[in-house]
């Protein structure tokens, strides 16, 4: 059976105990969770969490139907079919560069940068750079990837994907 | 007008119609107890360990089918609930829970006694949460007695501040909760029944697999009737069991495990499953790619999430089993099963479920006299060997109740299980079937049993050993008789293969501990005492009896499949 990432938007009540209700559930059973972000939402007694866990079909359903059960639970959406907008924070530090070096930061943010505003450059100083990443996970990790390769010392913070649901249905 | 928490807490349980709260003091749950000391109308019983308490509370819940109620303390108190409230959960048992927490200006202090039971509990609960504000209790409360008896049954702990149980608030204990997270389903689709109910129909070797949710919505009586009408066979799980009366011509046994041959040889040959109220774990399926493997599978539970879990499915469910099998009883029409019957019959008559009677007492034995001097009431079990003998033997007609731990499969149930249930049921007789080993585990509750006016026979079946491991170790192990021994002793051989001149008589002597409570009690050594003992223990009205049965120590549990190997592969001798 194929694993696949699939993604969930969790509505639950905003209470103490419900994020690790939640991630209990991923651990105890063993599912393979990849990233879960929460927050509330326009209404403060209501959280939405952002969830993407790496499962088969069957394990899929299983999970939906489980996070079901649960009483603090108000709904589960299923993302993996929707189209969506979805983006990651990241911040990237690289650190230990010349001059030659940044420049070099300087254009890997600029190629990445694609719709403005997505990669920039939020810190500098004498030998190093903070690029501050709005982009998808998979183009977070492919720029992850690249700046690893490149330098010695890349520092890397990123907080898990959050997806709405997008209005207009050609966008993915 | 406003009141404290701890009055408004016994108000709730008065509004809940509460007539037993199991319940062990401590630091912070003294306001709550004293509560309870100026009300009359609740009972409240003292266990002697909070393990026990909640086993009493379950033993009450199964055989009065109401939510049992529990009071601890914080901290250990706490702690030592976590057992049997992981029992309630595997077997849907409602309960409702209150814990003592360290006031909420110490929460997070590692104050004394404080431990997270939220926490601890949590993949155990159906629900539970600590209350954070006094203002929230009644509702609390509220939501904790509805969640715990509607939909899936299960337990349900609610944590109360000390803080909070002094401080004024609010009286009203409301009426209604509305949750919006939490719908059970109380309804059935009807498109899925009627294409369920189809597949039956047309089945040439239909079966019906019935498990503990048919008991716990009532509907043994609708499952009878839907297989009669529809001349379908059934068999059980060993929760299931009851639910139609073991001696119905329709009945084949129970199926997993240690089922009965027939009974797992037609699930493995049936061409429809139709299952009820079953989760279809590892001890009913066995080998899962080789379960079932002709049948398209039915599978009606009130859990959407137990369904197509273990099993693949052909017709899902989702509905209580009372409601599917309201709607069923209707459209069952008669089907001609004679030919499939008979095959059930001549594997029956090959392999039929017996022991010997060749030499001495066996279990077989002791469950039939059971059977014989107590045809009513309320079989209640440990666990181990003599569990899966009440489940094999023990009969079941109409209107008789058996509870036994079925999904934790926890050693130390039976005995505060079976004070529980007669504490519920005193009109009922209450018989406990335990082993030594089980037996032990709890035996502290004699003085709950005797103090409250618990009259019940307990029917210890001693070998000597904790007889379901040291089964394992006769067929897999090499007789290699590690641990499993209860009266191994320093200076005991390496090497002993079993009972000999040199072991001691008894540890304990089981006689001389329960009549140094009170109780009655009775050795039995022989087949010939048996009916005699049973009888002298149900008219024992007074106190409880506690029957000593010396059975033999190498007795097996047959038939057996071996952990993970496929149903078809039965060991039977
Ligand atoms: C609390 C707990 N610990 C361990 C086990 C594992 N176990 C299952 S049956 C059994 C032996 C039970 O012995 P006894 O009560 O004497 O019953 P018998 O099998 O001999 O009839 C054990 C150790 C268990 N089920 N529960
Ligand atoms: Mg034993």
């Amino acid at each position: 059976m194929t694993m696949k990432n699939r993604w969930i938007a969790l509505y639950v009540e905003n209470q103490v105990g419900v994020l690790a209700k939640v991630s209990g559930l991923f651990s105890g059973k063993a599912y393979n969770l990849q990233s879960l972000t929460v927050g509330t939402t326009e209404h403060e007694d209501v959280s939405r969490m952002t969830i993407c866990v790496t499962s088969d079909d069957i394990t899929f359903e299983q999970i939906k139907k489980q996070l079901n059960c649960m009483v603090e639970v108000i709904k589960v959406m299923d993302l993996t079919n929707v189209p969506l907008h979805m983006k990651e924070i990241l911040y990237a530090k690289v650190k230990g560069i010349d001059a030659g070096q940044k420049a070099e930061v300087f254009q890997i943010a600029q190629v990445f940068n694609v719709n403005n505003g997505n990669v920039k450059v939020a810190d500098i100083g004498e030998d190093s750079i903070l690029l501050e990443c709005t982009l998808t996970e998979h183009r977070n990790n492919d720029l992850i990837a690249l700046l690893k390769k490149k330098f010695k010392h890349v520092e890397i913070v990123r907080g898990g994907a959050v997806a709405v649901e997008a209005i207009s249905t050609s966008c993915r | 007008m406003d009141i404290t928490g701890r009055k408004l807490f016994v108000k709730a349980l008065q509004e809940e119609g509460v007539d037993t709260i199991f319940a062990y003091p401590g630091g912070m749950v003294t306001d709550l107890v004293d509560e309870l000391y100026k009300q009359e109308g609740i009972r409240v019983v003292l266990p002697r360990h909070e393990q026990a308490l909640i086993h009493e509370a379950e033993g009450y819940a199964r055989a009065t089918g109401k939510v049992g109620v529990c009071l601890v303390t914080s901290g250990p108190g706490a702690t030592n609930t976590i057992t049997g409230i992981a029992d309630a959960h595997y077997d849907s048992v409602p309960l409702v829970i209150f814990t003592g927490q360290v006031p909420q200006n110490l929460i997070g202090n590692d104050a004394f006694q404080e431990v997270d039971i939220v926490g601890m509990t949590r993949s155990i609960t159906k629900y539970g949460v600590t209350v954070q504000d006094r203002k929230d209790l009644g509702k609390t409360i509220k939501m904790a007695f509805h969640i715990a008896r509607t939909g899936k049954p299960g337990p349900v702990l609610i944590d109360i501040p000390k803080n909070l149980q002094t401080q004024t608030g609010s009286a009203v204990y409301p009426e209604h909760v509305d949750i919006r997270g939490y719908k059970p389903n109380e309804t059935v689709h009807i498109g899925q029944l009627k294409k369920a109910y189809k597949m039956l129909k047309q089945a040439k070797q239909p079966l019906i697999l019935a498990g503990g949710g048919v008991n716990i919505a009532g509907a043994g009586q609708l499952l009878t009737e839907f297989a009669e009408k529809m001349n379908v066979p059934v068999v059980t799980t060993i929760m299931g069991k009851g639910s139609i009366p073991t001696d119905h011509p329709l009945y084949i046994g129970n199926s997993g495990m240690h089922g009965r041959f027939s009974a797992n040889k037609a699930v493995s040959e049936c061409d429809v499953l139709f299952s009820i109220g079953t989760r279809f774990n590892d001890r009913i399926t066995g080998d899962l790619n080789e379960f079932a493997p002709k049948a398209k599978i039915v599978h009606l539970d009130i859990d959407a999430a137990s369904i197509s879990r273990n099993v693949v499915v052909d017709v899902p469910l989702t509905a209580d089993a009372k409601i599917a099998l309201e709607r069923l009883v209707e459209y069952a029409e008669p089907k001609n099963t004679e030919k499939w019957l008979a095959k059930i019959a001549a594997w029956d008559a090959e392999n039929p479920l017996e022991m010997r009677r060749d030499k001495g007492m066996s279990p077989q034995m002791i469950m039939e006299s059971i059977n014989e001097v107590f045809p009513k009431g309320i079989v209640v079990t440990d666990v181990g060997q003599h569990q899966m003998w009440a489940t094999q033997y023990i009969d079941m007609p109409v209107g008789k109740k058996m509870i036994t731990s079925g999904g934790l499969g926890t050693m130390g149930f039976g005995f505060p299980a079976a004070i529980g249930a007669k504490l519920g049921a005193p009109e009922q007789d209450v018989v406990c079937i335990t082993g030594d080993g089980g037996m032990q585990m709890n035996m502290q509750e004699m003085a709950t049993a005797i103090c409250e006016h618990a009259p019940i026979t307990v029917c210890i079946l001693n070998n000597y050993y904790l007889g379901m491991v040291r089964q394992m170790q006769q067929l897999f192990y090499g007789k290699r008789y590690e641990i499993t021994c209860l009266r191994r002793q320093v200076g005991c051989p390496d090497n002993c293969k079993g009972p000999n001149k040199a072991c001691p008589p008894y540890v304990p002597d089981f006689v001389k501990w329960a009549e140094s409570y009170g109780a009655k009690a009775i050795r039995v050594t022989e087949e010939s005492q048996i009916m005699e003992a049973l009888q002298e223990a149900k008219a024992n009205t007074k106190t409880t009896t506690v029957i000593e049965f010396m059975i033999a120590t190498d007795e097996l549990v047959l038939p057996m499949v071996k952990s993970g190997n496929p149903m078809s592969e039965m060991i039977l001798k």
